[in-house]
């Protein structure tokens, strides 16, 4: 693609041309162009990482005055073999799993309902996304109100339909019901963005293959699982990508919602992580621990995207 | 040929659809009116059991965002009577207005770091991705991956080296700060994004301007930039919405003159407890915004989401 868009800019510009054009070569242009954006992303994204790398085989701590003492690998061996970091992988996958399977459930079936195009489709689109453009922050704040045991809405609800008390029981209080209060949330605010790549891969299916299909007298349920699931399976596996990796570094809805509590029962890992590096300030210790998160998001999301290209060569 | 067409769902499962989704819609707004709705209540119509809706509304919560109140004796609240509106509201509980709040500080804040991270993401970014789109630029797209990819450390992770960089530098709780941070994180994507867009407008029409003895420069914010009008703006878009509602650098590097709005609402604390209705008021006042928004430029914002989610 950008070959053949070079070969032909640069054909396009003729010697004689390009010796009338003032002042600078593409080349010097392209430059000009690219180095500041460099520059900011070496300062804001390469830099840190390298910095975080180096940190991570020391005992630094930010809130000290004192010189770095190298510890090799000893923040490494620590963090996997502490027993509860392994737990706050686990809530972290408890979360995970409970979230995608939820969007995926409701945004496809919204999707395809969405796609029979009725009356007013549009508007009523732009009303479901409306929970996925705001504050996480604000959002968690907000829903702590509605979780409230006595006075809040969520509990009355559910104390209407099911006749329980609502203050019976406490969504954010109640060691077995606080994992489930974060998947609620999450998913009321995110099930959206899996609905809208669900209905791009529905509106990518051209109507033809339904046409031929029909021509050849199959049922609807067959064309369901023969055509519409194949077919918008590569969308759904990326929205499940995207999903994944933002609730692998779930922060700020979180925090604001349970802080982590009651105990550690919702201390995701990036919760957990904020502790050690801001409130504990163990930073090197810490900055071992974001590396460990890192390679494992980005092995996950590699093995993950290769079946993904497998999927889509099918 | 549509009404004809085998694809074209029946009336029934049309009507069948529409009534599902809209449900789904309507509850799904419920938390969101709810917030809005407690923004009005007296502090106890907000608690009181079972939650009312109806109610007689009122802007305590509002006047209690925007400033801070004191208890005064009744002499001195005999010999002071109160003058404005707002005023008298807070008499009610015996009190008077000490000054404003921080919350107009905070919600500014917001605005310049969000409309300044996004500007320079912009701004940069297009000429990035001009650049990507139409020169040769070794490793450019593994580049771009490689960068994308440090997208995928949580937050927190990042924010240890950068809190310790603006220390040294000065910068820990600045506007400038902030704005490069945001910059720095909503960069990588806009120049995918915008890359995406630049490669679809048709080389022909920059060749016909070089020919025609336009500069490359020229060229390019000439021919290219209104062309390309429609893929910024929604870029735009996304990048302001990444700022305005972004929490975790917010909280960690940030603790009074940078501060914006996601991590100061929570910290609304009124007398003997939390101010619900002064906390849905700041959540509605900056919520709505982003939400009014959406909705007036659904059309890009759904196409951007979409696309840049495709894309990569």
């Amino acid at each position: 693609m950008t070959d053949s868009l070079d070969t032909r800019a640069a054909a396009a510009t003729p010697v004689r041309v390009a010796r009338k054009i003032r002042g600078l070569s593409d080349r010097a242009i392209a430059w000009i162009f690219v180095a500041p954006t460099i520059f900011l992303l070496l300062a804001i994204n390469i830099f840190p990482l390298i910095w975080t790398i180096r940190l991570s085989f020391t005992n630094f701590k930010a809130n000290r005055n004192r010189d770095l003492e190298w510890v090799g690998l000893r923040n490494y061996e620590r963090i996997l073999g502490d027993s509860d970091i392994w737990l706050n992988m686990q809530a972290t996958a408890h979360f995970l799993f409970w979230t995608i399977f939820f969007q995926v459930l409701i945004g496809f079936t919204l999707a395809y309902l969405i796609n029979k195009k009725f009356k007013g489709n549009d508007l009523w689109t732009t009303i479901i996304v409306l929970p996925m453009m705001l504050s996480p922050a604000v959002v968690g704040n907000f829903w702590k109100f509605l979780y409230q045991p006595q006075i809040g809405l969520f509990n009355y609800v559910i104390a209407f339909f099911t006749g329980k008390e609502p203050s019976s029981f406490e969504m954010l209080g109640s060691v077995n019901l606080a994992p489930w209060s974060i998947v609620i949330v999450d998913t009321w605010m995110w099930t959206p963005f899996v609905m809208l790549i669900c209905l791009a891969g529905l509106r990518s299916i051209p109507d033809y293959i339904y046409e031929a299909a029909e021509v050849d007298r199959a049922s609807k349920l067959r064309q369901f699982f023969t055509i519409t699931i194949p077919m918008v399976l590569p969308f759904l596996m990326l929205a499940v990508l995207f999903r994944g990796i933002e609730n692998f570094k779930m922060f700020d809805l979180v925090v604001q919602l349970t802080g982590g509590g009651p105990g550690s029962i919702t201390e995701l890992t990036s919760i957990n992580l904020k502790r050690e590096a801001f409130e504990k300030w163990r930073t090197g210790y810490a900055s071992a621990y974001a590396i460990i998160l890192f390679v494992t998001v980005f092995g996950l999301a590699s093995i993950y995207v290769k079946a993904l290209n497998k999927v889509k060569e099918r | 040929m549509s009404s004809f067409s085998v694809t074209e769902p029946s009336a029934r499962s049309k009507w069948f659809a529409g009534t599902l989704v809209i449900l789904y819609a309507l509850i799904t707004m419920v938390p969101l009116a709810w917030i809005m709705l407690t923004g009005f209540k007296s502090p106890s119509d907000a608690i009181s059991y079972p939650p009312k809706i109806v109610f007689e509304p009122t802007l305590e919560g509002y006047v209690n965002l925007f400033t801070t109140r004191t208890r005064q004796t009744p002499e001195f609240l005999a010999a002071n009577p109160p003058e404005k509106w707002y005023e008298e509201i807070v008499r009610e509980y015996d009190m008077v207005i000490a000054g404003p709040s921080k919350f107009g500080e905070r919600f500014l804040n917001s605005v310049i770091i969000g409309f300044g991270s996004t500007f320079l993401s912009i701004f940069l970014g297009t000429l990035a991705a001009y650049a990507f789109s139409r020169f040769k630029i070794p490793l450019a797209d593994d580049l771009l991956f490689f960068i994308l990819s440090t997208r995928m450390m949580p937050p927190i992770a990042v924010a240890i080296p950068i809190f310790l960089m603006y220390r040294q530098l000065g910068l820990s709780d600045t506007h400038l700060g902030m704005i490069l941070l945001y910059t720095g994180v909503n960069i990588s994507l806009a120049v995918w994004l915008l890359k995406g867009f630049i490669d679809e407008i048709p080389l022909e029409y920059e060749e016909a301007a070089l020919i025609d003895g336009y500069t490359r420069f020229q060229a390019f914010y000439k021919v290219v930039l209104p062309q390309a009008a429609t893929g910024i703006a929604s870029t735009a878009i996304f990048c302001l919405i990444f700022a305005w509602n972004e929490y975790a650098f917010a909280v960690l590097l940030t603790s009074g003159t940078a501060q914006t709005a996601p991590p100061f609402i929570p910290t609304i604390i009124g007398v003997g407890g939390l101010d619900w209705p002064a906390v849905a008021a700041g959540a509605t006042i900056f919520l709505l915004p982003v939400m009014i928004f959406t909705i007036l430029l659904r059309k890009h914002l759904l196409r951007g989401i979409t696309f840049g989610a495709v894309r990569k």
